[in-house]
């Protein structure tokens, strides 16, 4: 029996003359999530696409979870393929249902013809078919109100499907087709959320990550690798720039006053991101901050911080408890990688009193003091680049 | 057939354990000699380990269709069911005291059974029926609300049985929802398709020697949110669930077995193997099959008439041909899987259980069947 997976788009069929390019560029992260799963024909119509695995050994459970993570997806679901005949539809609809049915006590149909030209209307299509399925399982009790299990009955102009059960996709809008921006991650709980909150808005992630070593380890590297790998699932493949702020953090720490160390380090990253999204072509920086969360975080500093920026600073978590960024975290299967030990370079010499009120002008006659540009060049220049992939 | 030195071996014993792939002992190698550090050191040596063991957990993850993170390292199949019945049950004890294994499990779990119910716990056997597969009826029976722990294998290591694993989960979840479900599926992993999370197993056993891999190390899929508590105490190992430092070597070339593995491929290959032997085999007076038509292809269990198990294992012997008496754990024991199944002790007794690789040809099938012939003349004359 010829399985397949129907997905139902989402807010982009409200979209007016753009709604090609939008089913285009979601088709394409469809192939490109699904490209190492076999061979699929995949096509759209009727706002729906229809997912055909084209060899028996394709594994649907594996490609559901895959499209479950797709932006732009509101719901999908798994469906048998059906001869346009009214028979072959009562025929297949027990077998089909025999293993979501093998645990359940009740069970309804429901039929939707939106192929007005098929002679039987949908009342008719659920009493048949519900017929069917309660002679071969005599067990079993039609409930209409909270059924165990609703088998759908579709007939459509190309073809007519039998489901069980409809899967929640992840909503949003396709990657790509709100461009590129540039994520600073940094290895905790917030930035990856950022990366992927931004991504359902439609954006192509590149993405900052600064270390210090001796001081930060390689391992704090690997686990940003890690974390930008599991956002990928969501977000496509990301360009991860590695830049190297050692000299930087030990010229700050000698020439500028103890307080200022994170503000004039969070504008130095600023500064390089904002670089590197020039260089890319990205429109936007992200992070992770969230209001009042630690001393960089207040609205004083944030100011600081932003005057460095040359690009717009989108900030998804502004307004959120980090219980709410934590639950966030936990769904995306972030989390546990997020809280792993390992030093990064935001907290390599913390002032003991970080300033939480810091004054633009005070902090810009600091920095100018360190002179600080050519190193900036130089890291900018040393940075690496990475491609994280799904 | 493989060639060991000068002597052609038929080693028809896959089940009990396999000749290690040398992609996984080259790799163990690798780790034992170069890539030897302590996975849990800060430097670059403990680095590269790491990364070793994590690559392995991804292999056996993906396999099971689950996440790297919910998969922890034991010693082995023993280890991990163990860590189960006496971690949840000791976990769960407030809720209830009732644990359900079926009547035909490994020894490593009926035995950690009987163990519990000497500690108080109200242990339950779910019988099963001629064909080794539990009967649901009679396990909905045994469920009830104080119900905390069941246990399942997926594949009798003596028959091959398939249990119906999914759908004793759904039924556990409906009628005794605070219960955790194990499987051992050290006789199923790369033989069939594993999925415990979607199938609502909150705990799943796999070995690795039983596919190309070393023995002493096996995995425990462990569900997100199902507790443990631990058997062990030490470091901060593997979530402090199985504390010491990591085999590296061993889980490594796990790893390796792993991901070679290809179960359509020598599931199409193991049942072209099972449909040969199963054709001469119906062909000879005296033996009957006792494994059913369901069966994993791996595993064919048969009885001889009137040959005593071990005199007819020894006979094949000395034609090069290896196959075990009931299970290899249970050396010399009468089986309690073959008597759960209805079978006469005349039948258990002259039980022989012949499981595949693919390592093996039909060459090895063809000694079997001689080596059979030749005993079936010979050892019943001396009987009588």
């Amino acid at each position: 029996m010829k399985e397949i997976v129907l997905i139902k788009l989402g807010e982009m069929v409200l979209k007016g003359l753009n709604r090609r390019t939008f089913e285009d560029v979601l088709i394409k992260n469809i192939k490109y999530r699904l490209r190492d799963l076999g061979k699929f024909e995949i096509k759209i119509a009727q706002s729906t696409i229809t997912v055909i695995p084209q060899s028996d050994d394709i594994d649907l459970d594996d490609v559901c979870e895959r499209i479950g993570e797709v932006f732009g997806i509101v719901t999908y679901s798994r469906a048998c393929v059906c001869e346009k005949d009214f028979y072959d539809i009562l025929e297949k609809a027990p077998v089909y249902a025999a293993d979501a049915l093998s645990e359940a006590k009740t069970f309804k149909v429901e039929s939707k013809r939106s192929d007005k030209r098929f002679p039987y209307k949908s009342p008719e299509i659920s009493a048949q078919v519900g017929g069917k399925i309660l002679s071969a399982f005599p067990r079993l009790k039609v409930d209409v109100k909270n059924p165990d299990v609703i088998v759908t009955v579709e007939v459509r102009d190309y073809g007519a499907y039998i489901r069980c059960g409809t899967l929640r996709g992840q909503g949003g809008m396709p990657v790509g087709t709100s461009g590129l921006a540039t994520v600073l991650i940094s290895g905790g709980i917030d930035s990856p959320v950022a990366a992927y909150m931004m991504a359902k808005r439609g954006l192509k992630l590149n993405a900052v990550h600064f270390e210090s070593p001796p001081y930060t380890s390689e391992r704090a590297r690997l686990k940003v690798e890690k974390l930008l790998k599991q956002v990928s699932r969501y977000a496509g493949s990301i360009e991860m720039h590695t830049v190297e702020l050692t000299k930087i953090q030990e010229t700050i720490r000698d020439r500028c006053p103890e307080e200022l160390f994170t503000i004039l380090l969070r504008r130095v990253m600023m500064k390089i991101s904002s670089r590197i999204a020039e260089i890319t072509g990205s429109g936007a920086l992200i992070t992770g901050e969230s209001l009042g969360q630690v001393a960089s975080q207040t609205m004083y500093a944030l100011g600081c911080t932003d005057a460095a920026a040359s690009k717009i600073v989108l900030r998804p978590l502004i307004g959120m408890d980090k219980q709410e960024i934590i639950n966030i975290s936990r769904r995306i299967n972030t989390f546990e990688t997020s809280i792993e030990p390992y030093e990064d370079c935001c907290t390599v010499f913390t002032p003991k009193h970080p300033r939480t009120k810091p004054v633009l002008r005070f902090v810009e006659m600091a920095e100018h003091e360190a002179q600080l540009d050519e190193m900036i060049e130089q890291a900018i220049a040393a940075t690496t680049v990475k491609t994280i992939a799904p | 057939m493989w060639k060991y030195g000068f002597m052609d071996l038929h080693y028809l014993d896959n089940s009990a354990t396999t000749a290690v792939c040398r992609s996984a002992a080259e790799k163990a190698l690798y780790m034992m000699t170069e890539n030897f550090g302590n996975p849990s050191s800060l430097h670059k040596f403990g680095i590269n380990a790491e990364l070793c063991i994590e690559d392995a957990r991804e292999a056996i993850a993906d396999a099971l269709s689950v996440q790297p993170k919910s998969i922890i390292f034991t010693s082995g199949g023993t280890e991990a069911n163990n860590t189960v019945l006496f971690g949840a049950a000791e976990a769960l004890k407030r809720r209830g005291s009732r644990i359900i294994v079926s009547a035909v499990e490994h020894s490593s779990v009926y035995e950690s059974a009987k163990r519990l119910g000497e500690m108080g716990y109200d242990i339950q056997y779910a019988p099963v029926d001629s064909d080794g597969v539990i009967d649901l009826e009679q396990l909905d029976n045994l469920l009830t609300d104080k119900t905390i722990l069941v246990s399942v294998m997926a594949v009798n290591n003596e028959t091959g049985s398939i249990q119906p694993t999914e759908r004793i989960a759904k039924r556990i979840k409906r009628r005794s929802p605070d219960a955790v479900f194990h499987v051992d599926a050290v006789q199923a992993f790369c033989k069939m398709p594993l999925k415990p999370q979607k199938w609502g197993v909150d705990f799943m056993t796999v070995s690795a020697h039983k596919i190309h891999a070393p023995k002493g190390v096996g995995a425990l899929y462990i569900r997100d949110g199902a507790r443990l508590i631990p058997l062990l105490y030490g470091g901060e190992q593997q979530k402090k669930i199985r504390p010491g430092t990591e085999s590296a070597p061993l889980i490594a070339a796990f790893g390796e077995a792993v991901k070679e593995a290809d179960i359509a491929k020598n599931n199409a290959y193991i049942r072209e193997l099972n449909d040969y032997a199963m054709t001469k085999l119906t062909a000879i007076d005296g033996v009957s099959i006792n494994s059913p038509a369901s069966a994993l292809p791996y595993i064919i269990n048969i009885s001889v008439e009137g040959i005593r198990s071990e005199t007819m294992l020894h006979h094949l012997e000395q034609s090069g041909v290896y196959v075990s008496s009931s299970s290899a754990c249970a050396k010399g024991k009468r089986s309690y899987v073959l008597a759960a199944m209805g079978l006469s002790d005349d039948r258990i007794d002259s039980s022989i259980r012949i499981s595949f690789s693919k390592y093996n040809a039909k060459e090895d099938i063809d000694a079997l069947i001689e080596g059979l012939r030749s005993g079936i003349a010979t050892l019943q004359k001396v009987r009588s």
